[in-house]
């Protein structure tokens, strides 16, 4: 297929996961900020949201104060900042104008209602009831985008690069969670804070809908460790890494026999997997959490560098 | 002024009676709620295109409008003889310009109407294409006077558009009224982009695989013909590249794909000339391909339509069609030309500056009803500026009677009431066959009284029904 309309799909894919993302940190951030100060400590929320979704230092070029209303508008409908939820969109519609061909109509009608829809939003809601139904409209606009991809595409190389955007996007957003919450995510053996941080560990469940899943996966309480092993190690999970990675090779490998060649991208990728597959918590506990996470986001940053030459150029 | 519905009375013409039948029985708002429905339909398609310089804007739709417009089968045929016709004289015409030039010789045609037309290209002189076909998809503009009288309003041979309405236009139609289906049998449209993909296909280059590698080259998202570009890609099933897409080695054209170079062997390129090549034409443009014309010079690709054909699709060319046809075809001219008064001829430049109050006065090349004086609508002002222009550069004007175009029944804001329309048939040449695909896109000029049905002043489109028998 034409490099351009792969890059397209790619890009597509990933504007839309993040637009999703964005939306989830922003939702979890009103929580937290619902419930009195004595239950979340004294971080701001607020900033932590800009942190999260990657955008700190841009965001205070342009603001003195992170707080509900300066962060919500930044990270949800400025058209500064090209990762608002808002130039999200934007994109994913120009993206998708641009490949219409390589669309079903079904992802094609997600994305442009979806623009079409977030027209009448206007420059952000009037209360924080408004917003709250604004993030469940990004949720479930991703959804059906993501869900008419699933359904309708056909399993070709159209479908896996598209598949590629979404699980880079997410490993990253995922690895980022870990980035800035790390501090939170305390190895068994220490000292472990009070019931105050429970409310931030089940928040990083909220951000990746693993609240209830967590449960499933080792019936007890909610552990940071085992948030982190969750998050990181457990193919169960589909917002983890490993999860991301397993889906990342398996389309790596798909494209890779479509084509009748491996390359680089599936050389590298098959690497990461098999780091995290030969990864147990207490290891990445013992050689650092952090340590571990940066250098993640590093190997991720790389196979998105390794596909793009290897195929959109 | 001739009804398509009424005729020239108010008995209703035949092809109409099960329509107007139904218009009587429909409550208003049925019609007005299904109106709606399809601007809704058409936004969620995205058929639409931003307006130019204004971020702000929602994105413009083409109105469509949802009364058909029917055309008998007798009627249709005698169009499509007459089409095909006027497209083969199209076409070696062309040829001629670009090769032995024997119309010019014969003093039909004046010289500087080809040599000092701009669109000219003196890239193609001599230069053979597959099969002696330059203009592969053609849109013929009619307008009606009476029961038995149609003209050609204009040719169209460079890279027209609106095949997307047509085939749009009727899906919906099928979708928001089945009812009306039920009572007509309507030759259906859906085939036309099979049919312009063999087209294309027939006319590779020789040098080309049997199964030769398609794709439409566009300006890219920004261009307001953008949907169509997309459309007719998706439908034809071929890649839509843009320049930067296109690779040329060796006087061979290639497109970037996720596997490495694949060879180019048609291309249906929406893009002008002027913007085609920047080694040859304007060095500015971004949308082009650096090489193109030295692979389309040696036979390596195929534009379709070719390079240069503007030079048969000019008002003033216009004029000489009937000669045309009868000097490459020796057969009368079974479409009809609207009288034209060339003006670079004393007797006529005379007859129009006597009469400007009565004429349509059109630049030569101008485009999308810009440039033009209607006589009997406008001010002194204007008609004072139009004899000024006319008596400065006389050669590019010509004159033509105001026409009384045909109405058809449209819904207005006061209801159902008669507006001026169209026809703008697309005619496909292959290497084998000539094929038309009934109907076409009926333009209709919204505003009362309006002559002007071009979209970019506010026209309307309709679907165009073809009876089946």
């Amino acid at each position: 297929m034409l490099s351009r309309t792969a890059d397209n799909l790619y890009w597509l894919a990933r504007y839309v996961e993040r637009a999703e993302y964005i939306a989830r940190i922003l939702d979890t951030t009103l929580r937290l900020t619902a419930l009195p100060l004595a239950y979340v400590g004294s971080t701001n929320e607020w900033e932590s949201a800009v942190a999260t979704a990657g955008c700190a230092s841009a965001f205070f070029e342009t603001y003195d104060e992170a707080n509900e209303e300066t962060v919500i508008e930044f990270l949800a409908f400025s058209t500064a900042n090209p990762s608002s939820i808002r130039n999200c969109y934007e994109n994913a519609r120009l993206n998708a104008r641009a490949v219409r061909t390589a669309l079903t109509i079904e992802m094609w009608d997600a994305i442009n209602s979806a623009w079409l829809e977030l027209r009448r939003w206007g420059n952000g809601p009037s209360s924080r009831e408004e917003f709250a139904r604004f993030l469940r409209w990004v949720l479930e606009s991703s959804l059906r985008f993501d869900g008419s991809a699933y359904r309708t595409m056909l399993r070709n190389d159209a479908y896996w690069f598209s598949r590629l955007g979404v699980y880079i996007e997410r490993a990253d957003n995922t690895a980022r969670i870990l980035d800035v919450k790390y501090h939170l995510l305390l190895p068994a053996d220490e000292k472990v804070g009070g019931p105050l941080d429970y409310f931030q560990w089940s928040a990083i469940l909220r951000t990746v809908s693993a609240l209830t899943a967590y449960h499933w996966v080792y019936r007890e309480n909610v552990k940071p460790w085992l948030v982190a092993d969750l998050l990181i190690l457990k193919d169960e999970m589909p917002r983890s890494l490993a999860s991301c990675y397993e889906n990342l090779v398996q389309n790596l490998d798909r494209i890779a026999n479509a084509y009748g060649r491996q390359g680089p991208a599936q050389r590298h990728a098959r690497a990461v997997r098999a780091r995290l597959e030969n990864s147990s918590i207490e290891g990445v506990f013992q050689s650092g959490l952090h340590e571990f996470i940066d250098e993640f986001v590093e190997d991720n940053n790389r196979l998105g560098t390794a596909v793009t030459q290897q195929y959109l150029l | 002024m001739f009804d398509e519905m009424r005729g020239s009375g108010d008995a209703v013409r035949p092809a109409y009676t099960a329509l107007s039948q139904w218009l009587t029985e429909v409550k208003p708002d049925v019609l007005d709620f299904r109106r709606r429905e399809a601007e809704l339909l058409f936004r969620r398609i995205g058929i639409t295109f931003a307006v130019y310089g204004d971020p702000e804007a929602q994105e413009r739709l083409i109105p469509f409008d949802v009364i058909p417009r029917i055309i008998a089968a007798k009627e249709w045929e005698l169009l499509t003889r007459g089409l095909e016709q006027r497209v083969k004289a199209i076409n070696a015409y062309i040829k001629d310009v670009y090769g032995r030039r024997e119309i010019l010789k014969a003093g039909i045609v004046p010289d500087d109407l080809v040599f000092q037309n701009p669109v000219f290209r003196p890239e193609m002189n001599g230069q053979k294409v597959p099969h002696d076909i330059y203009v592969h998809i053609a849109g013929i503009d009619i307008v009606r006077i009476d029961a038995d009288t149609f003209y050609v309003l204009e040719d169209n041979a460079r890279t027209p558009s609106g095949v997307s309405y047509m085939l749009e236009n009727r899906e919906i139609m099928l979708r928001l009224f089945p009812e009306l289906f039920s009572r007509y049998r309507v030759a259906p449209v859906e085939n036309y982009p099979d049919e312009l993909l063999e087209t294309l296909k027939s006319v590779a280059p020789p040098s080309a695989a049997s199964d030769p590698t398609v794709v439409l080259l566009t300006p890219g998202v920004y261009n307001s013909a953008y949907y169509e570009h997309s459309f007719l890609a998706d439908k034809l099933g071929i890649d839509l590249v843009e320049g930067r897409d296109l690779v040329i080695k060796n006087d061979v054209v290639s497109m970037r794909t996720t596997e490495g170079l694949k060879r180019v062997d048609v291309i249906y390129r929406r893009i002008d000339d002027d913007f085609l090549d920047p080694l040859v034409f304007r060095p500015d443009s971004a949308l082009g391909v650096p090489g193109l014309m030295s692979a389309y010079q040696a036979g390596n690709v195929t534009l379709a339509n070719a390079v240069g054909t503007g030079i048969a699709d000019d008002k003033a060319v216009y004029s000489y069609m009937p000669e045309i046809v009868k000097f490459f075809l020796g057969e009368e001219p079974i479409l009809k030309n609207v009288p034209t008064w060339r003006c670079r001829e004393e007797e006529h430049l005379s007859y129009v500056l006597d009469n400007i109050e009565e004429l349509v006065v059109k630049e030569v090349h101008g485009s999308g009803g810009y440039g033009m004086l209607i006589g009997p609508k406008a001010d002194k002002a204007s008609v004072a500026t139009f004899r000024a222009k006319l008596k400065s550069n006389p050669k590019n004007f010509i004159g033509q009677p105001t026409l009384a175009l045909s109405t058809c029944p449209t819904c207005v804001e006061e209801g159902i009431a008669p507006r001026h329309v169209d026809l703008r048939p697309f005619v496909l040449s292959g290497r084998t066959r000539i094929r038309i695909v009934p109907g076409g896109l009926t333009r209709v000029a919204l505003k009362k009284g309006s002559l002007v049905v071009n979209s970019s002043q506010g026209g309307g489109t309709k679907d165009t029904w073809v009876l089946d028998a």
